[in-house]
């Protein structure tokens, strides 16, 4: 799985709602071949624009209250949080590429 | 340059190049970036590849396909192709992140990606209910009432990998039979949480900001009726994976890639296609395979073809005199 910082239900609100980063959070599961594909992604992309988006991944298995509280029904699914508030959803893995294109108006 | 770049990394993919890696071609296998491993990285349960009578689940599968290809020397590279150019001697390939490749043949195993049903709410639902991966998904659905379309063998799987969770599963089909195998049928029919919607076709895909119900059309009446689920999972079938190709390999009706006979030979010497991408019917991991097998052979003997004129040619005798001189 990517290097991200794990979040969980309890830490979530510290740790995304109310950061003042954008925070983009990678909803994944154990089981999910595709999140491990875009693991590695997400990783070079907080490598090379960590200045400007944190991002943390969140195990969907352990923390069913924050997956059913922003009705997750894929995964992977990555969500930016700006202020506490979903600003942007990307749903499935997707190349690099494609990755930065839907994040361009963040990073 | 190279004497072989593999593209995909499927059955097809990996047979092709575990073959021509003990061939001594050292071949480059493009695996592409989120989708190495290809369809059956999706799927859990395999019982039907030869040589594994307890069955293996699709992602050890491919890992396993994988070590083989490497053990013989193959180059496996994670990124996506963006461009190719095929006519000319010399073969261009070019990825997203790894730069420019060349080569003096090609193999396309490319496969095929999911069909959507075309409806205009099924974009905008996609990840709200609708989906194309029971595996991925399926969790999410727990004591929900979702609906599955398709009357294929993986419409079968995920329908009956869904009862896992689902409190309930439709599997809505256009007909009155189903194309899947028997005992993918049988598995569906004994299990009490499947009940089967005949000859009805989706219309609408309903809800606001997830998936509410479906519309269906019953396919000899014209009727529409309203089937209130919470998930939509879409199994209708695979459209062959050809934008690389377009305007430089000839297709078939079908859409895949035309080859000449039981080869792989497409219509442009030194490229040859294997796999989902040449086969609309059979598409099985195993068929896969052997359209693999057959690509690289094709490729061997078009090499060997290729070393021999080079050998022959006047100037290439001339230079050898020279040399012997």
């Amino acid at each position: 799985m990517s290097n991200a910082k794990a979040v969980s239900d309890a830490s979530f609100k510290a740790d995304v709602l109310d950061s003042e980063k954008t925070i983009l959070v990678d909803f994944w599961a154990e089981w999910c071949g595709p999140c491990r594909a875009v693991a590695p992604i997400l990783d070079q992309i907080a490598a090379e624009h960590g200045d400007k988006i944190e991002i943390v991944k969140l195990n969907v298995d352990d923390n069913p209250e924050t997956a059913m509280k922003y009705q997750i029904t894929s995964i992977p699914a990555l969500k930016v949080y700006k202020g506490g508030e979903v600003v942007k959803t990307i749903i499935g893995a997707k190349p690099k590429a494609a990755l930065e294109s839907d994040l361009a108006a963040f990073i | 340059m190279r004497e072989i770049i593999i593209i995909g990394s499927g059955p097809a993919g990996f047979t092709a190049a575990i073959y021509a890696a003990r061939a001594g071609l050292k071949p480059l296998l493009l695996a592409s970036s989120v989708e190495a491993g290809g369809e059956l990285m999706n799927t859990t349960e395999v019982e039907n590849f030869p040589g594994f009578p307890e069955g293996i689940q699709g992602p050890a599968l491919m890992m396993k396909l994988q070590e083989q290809a490497e053990k013989f020397g193959t180059e496996v590279v994670l990124d996506d192709v963006t461009s190719v150019k095929l006519d000319g001697d010399v073969k261009v390939v070019e990825t997203g992140y790894s730069g420019t490749f060349e080569a003096r043949s090609v193999i396309f195993a490319t496969g095929s990606a999911y069909r959507k049903l075309g409806l205009p709410d099924e974009e905008r639902l996609s990840g709200r209910g609708v989906s194309w991966c029971a595996t991925c998904d399926g969790f999410f659905f727990k004591t929900k009432t979702i609906a599955v379309v398709g009357g294929g063998d993986s419409a079968m799987e995920e329908a009956t990998f869904l009862t896992r969770f689902a409190e309930k599963v439709y599997v809505v089909h256009r007909k009155d039979t189903l194309r899947a195998s028997k005992i993918m049928q049988d598995r569906a029919f004994l299990n009490d949480k499947i009940e089967f919607v005949w000859n009805s076709e989706v219309v609408g895909i309903n809800g606001e900001n997830a998936v509410e119900g479906l519309t269906l059309r019953d396919t000899r009446t014209g009727l529409q009726s309203e089937l209130p689920v919470q998930g939509l999972f879409v199994a209708i079938g695979n459209d062959p994976r050809v934008h690389l190709v377009h305007n430089q390999l000839d297709l078939t009706a079908d859409g895949t890639i035309a080859v000449d006979g039981r080869s792989s030979r497409t219509n442009l010497p030194g490229v040859f296609a294997a796999g989902d991408v040449i086969d609309a019917h059979y598409r099985q991991a195993a068929t896969a395979a052997a359209s693999g097998t057959v690509a690289a052979l094709d490729a061997e003997e078009y090499l060997a073809a290729l070393d021999q004129v080079e050998h022959e040619s006047p100037a290439k005798l001339a230079a050898d005199l020279v040399a012997a001189e």
